[in-house]
């Protein structure tokens, strides 16, 4: 935990110009170090470097054990099978490393690298077809927000299926990030009697529409209860899990004030010819079962500099996508010159998602 | 060496023993194999299937496992209420019930653990959580917290014991500068593992229900209630089926414990429906549901006013000396405040923490039948270990097992 970072975004974007830049001392091409700071020497570790190699004097001879038990049953499982040909073997290989990798949230470019090229490499292996998947990192300086249009939005639920589509959500158990509540005119904001779920011509008679997904809290609860470490705040913003890491004990999702997050209570399945390729580490990859998952505003899309897929599905224009440290940007607008308002603000999380009228 | 030649010796013949006994023991550990495999089998299931095996959903994520969970580490806890009086304050009348109690609490953590492990998602990544070799988010979560402070305990209560029986195997007393630091540290740790189960629930703003400052002295209150109470019960069937003598008057001491620990239970509990109900808030809907039912949906309504009718004629029973003296009606109100107590802080704890959901939605749960099995075998193993650890314990207490070496 580094004191020097301001750990929110504050809406009161005049008052807090020196938080926001994307280091705490104000100068923003980084020039104190203070990033490299944030994770400690843990940054160029991986795997069980990232334990091993700590300096521990009292640890080398359990290092050593563990290390070479490691090594022994790898060697065995791989190599000494004399039925298996040279592709299983490379998979076999592929998934115990795979297995025993560390967090991703603490491994260096390098050894990010490194998992992306193996579990491209797994996926060719298994299907013969090729994906390409990205370690971005977050970039400097850009800090994403959200903001929702009450007024236009018209309950189509076109950003919906696009975010299935782009995010390779399992189709089986009809997962969805995005949930669209159905509200009654003249009842206000009231969720206890909207209905997240209709079946039926939109726009309905009487009734506006309100969208919820992920909010990307500047102070989420979520990361601070996971006991390992798997789900945490990038620097531009983005709560994002890695699902590798994720031990599927759901803490983060009974500590969601938003309903957020969603669980692979089976294996996911996506279609062969549905599955989107371009693909991110932290973002739409093929998930597995028991493992947490998660809106990530598309981080395979926001960090290659294009707005998520509710965003440009959207046919009313009720989804503004932008990043919040550009004063030209649209969202930077909406905040100064619409009334914007934020779900449950009273609970101190800090949502980065913002509703508003016309 | 010799310690290990004694070791040896002591797991030779305490297997010795649990291999051996009457038609009703023999009886009694193979139905209690029989659910265990049953619960195996369905745990295997659940493995194949994934979570889907169960009636968890995305809206109510936590079921049976962690409402088990919950309750038995408060059971574990109770412990501390024959260890303190035994080792710290040094009345001897609860001096035959503590070994037993402290099995109990044995058990009752195997089982914590095996619930969590049961609940999770990935249990093949579990190393993930090892402090050292996974990546520990110690202290911001307080799971892991959790992780620390029941396997402390769980150290703490198979330490002690070990050592006094150890050197009772040997026909030596056991020194107490060796065991009262450590059953002093025992008390503390006790109120701990409640105190922090507590707070993974109470730390969690997102839920009304369970983020209220009650909660952690609650669950103390009802665990003082249900463990000594489950304690009651074991020594009576041990009283009634072995050699080992238990005075009535730890048994009435014991019953002590229990009355007031429910008597305070039911004070707070008196407090916690006044706030929700006096001046109902949108914060006070998952009460209405738990008690009343929402929008016709009613699932837990017969069991918690089972429990609280239960929970009130058993405090009622206890508070009546000339009742709770008559130890058919004692272990009569034992027995229906544990199931009481089992109910409440169980799924009348933390299924309505989920309902309604965030956003108002509100979407029951019912346990599979696979679920329940994994359960019910997690329960069998709890007692299958007891009955281990107490078979060992009282052979040893009583001298019928001694170290024969040399």
């Amino acid at each position: 935990m580094s004191d020097n970072k301001k750990k929110w975004f504050s809406l009161d974007l005049g008052n807090k110009r020196k938080e926001t830049t994307a280091c705490g001392c104000g100068n923003a091409e980084g020039t104190c170090n203070s990033k490299q700071n944030t994770f400690g020497e843990e940054r160029h570790k991986d795997g069980f470097d990232q334990v091993f190699d700590v300096q521990m004097g009292r640890r080398t001879a359990f290092k050593k054990l563990t290390a070479g038990l490691m090594i022994g049953a790898g060697a065995i499982s791989t190599s000494c099978s004399l039925v298996a040909g040279d592709e299983t073997k490379e998979k076999a290989q592929i998934d115990w490393e795979e297995q025993f990798k560390g967090n991703y949230k603490l491994m260096t470019d390098d050894e990010k690298k490194a998992t992306i090229d193996r579990l491209t490499r797994s996926y060719q292996l298994r299907t013969g077809k090729t994906i390409n998947m990205s370690a971005k990192n977050a970039e400097e300086n850009v800090l994403f927000g959200y903001a929702f249009n009450i007024s236009k939005c018209q309950g189509y639920m076109d950003c919906v299926n696009a975010c299935v589509e782009e995010n390779n959500q399992d189709r089986k158990s009809q997962m969805q990030y995005i949930r669209i509540h159905e509200m009654k005119d003249g009842k206000g904001f009231n969720f206890n009697e909207a209905d997240d779920n209709y079946y039926h011509e939109v726009p309905a008679e009487g009734h506006f529409y309100m969208g919820t997904q992920c909010f990307h809290c500047d102070n989420p609860p979520c990361v601070e209860v996971c006991p390992v470490e798997a789900t945490w705040r990038e620097d531009d913003g983005l709560v994002v899990i890695d699902y590798d890491w994720c031990v599927g004990c759901r803490y983060c999702m009974a500590a969601c004030p938003y309903d957020g997050r969603r669980f692979n209570w089976s294996k996911p399945e996506v279609p062969e010819n549905e599955v989107n390729k371009n693909q991110h580490y932290l973002g739409n990859r093929l998930r597995k079962k028991g493992v947490m998952e998660k809106c990530t505003f598309c981080v395979q899309r926001s960090r290659a500099g294009k707005n998520p897929a509710c965003v440009e599905a959207c046919p009313t224009g009720a989804r503004i996508f932008g990043n919040l440290l550009d004063p030209n940007s649209t969202i930077r607008w909406v905040l100064e010159n619409k009334k914007v308002f934020r779900l449950k603000e009273d609970l101190g999380t800090e949502p980065k998602f913002w509703y508003f009228m016309d | 060496m010799r310690r290990l030649r004694v070791f040896g010796s002591l797991v030779k013949d305490s297997l010795d023993i649990i291999t051996h006994g009457s038609k009703k023991y023999h009886l009694w550990m193979a139905s209690l194999t029989l659910v265990m495999l049953i619960g195996m089998y369905c745990y295997s299931i659940q493995l194949e299937q994934g979570l889907s095996a169960t009636g968890m959903t995305d809206r109510v994520s936590w079921g049976l496992y962690i409402s088990n969970f919950t309750f038995l580490v408060g059971v574990a806890a109770a412990a501390v209420m024959l260890v303190m009086p035994t080792y710290v304050l040094k009345d001897i009348d609860f001096k035959q019930a503590v070994l037993i109690g402290e099995g109990i609490a044995v058990a009752a953590l195997v089982m914590c653990l095996a619930f969590v492990i049961a609940d999770m998602g990935g249990p093949s990544v579990l190393w993930h959580m090892i402090p050292g070799i996974g990546v520990f988010n110690f202290p911001n979560s307080m799971l892991t917290w959790d992780v620390l402070v029941l396997n402390g305990y769980l150290f703490l209560n198979v330490t002690i014991p070990f050592y006094i029986l150890f050197r009772h195997y040997q026909g030596k007393k056991s020194k107490s500068s060796v065991y009262v630091p450590g059953a002093l540290l025992s008390v503390f740790w006790a109120v701990a593992i409640h105190l922090v189960t507590a707070f993974l629930y109470q730390g969690l703003q997102a839920r009304p229900f369970w983020n209220n400052a009650l909660l952690g002295p609650r669950f103390l209150a009802s665990a003082f209630a249900a463990g000594p109470a489950l304690i009651i019960l074991v020594l009576a069937i041990i009283r009634t089926y072995t050699a080992f003598k238990i005075k009535d008057k730890t048994l009435k001491k014991i019953a002590m414990v229990v009355t007031v620990a429910a008597q305070i239970n039911l004070i707070m509990l008196a407090s916690e429906l006044f706030k929700e109900f006096y001046a109902p808030t949108h914060h006070s809907e998952s009460a209405y549901y738990l008690f009343f039912g929402l929008e016709g949906k009613t699932a837990l309504l017969p069991w918690i006013w089972t429990a609280i009718g239960l929970n009130v004629l058993a405090t009622v029973i206890l508070t009546f000396h000339k009742l709770r003296n008559n130890f058919r009606v004692l272990f009569f109100a034992c027995l229906i405040l544990f199931v009481a107590i089992w109910i409440e802080k169980g799924f009348g704890l933390i299924i309505p923490g989920f309902i309604p959901g965030p956003y108002g939605k509100i979407a029951e749960y019912t346990p599979t039948g696979i679920e329940i099995g994994v359960t019910l075998g997690i329960w069998a193993l709890g007692a299958f270990i007891f009955t281990i650890l107490a078979k060992t314990a009282i052979k040893i207490e009583t001298g019928v097992l001694r170290y024969k070496g040399k």
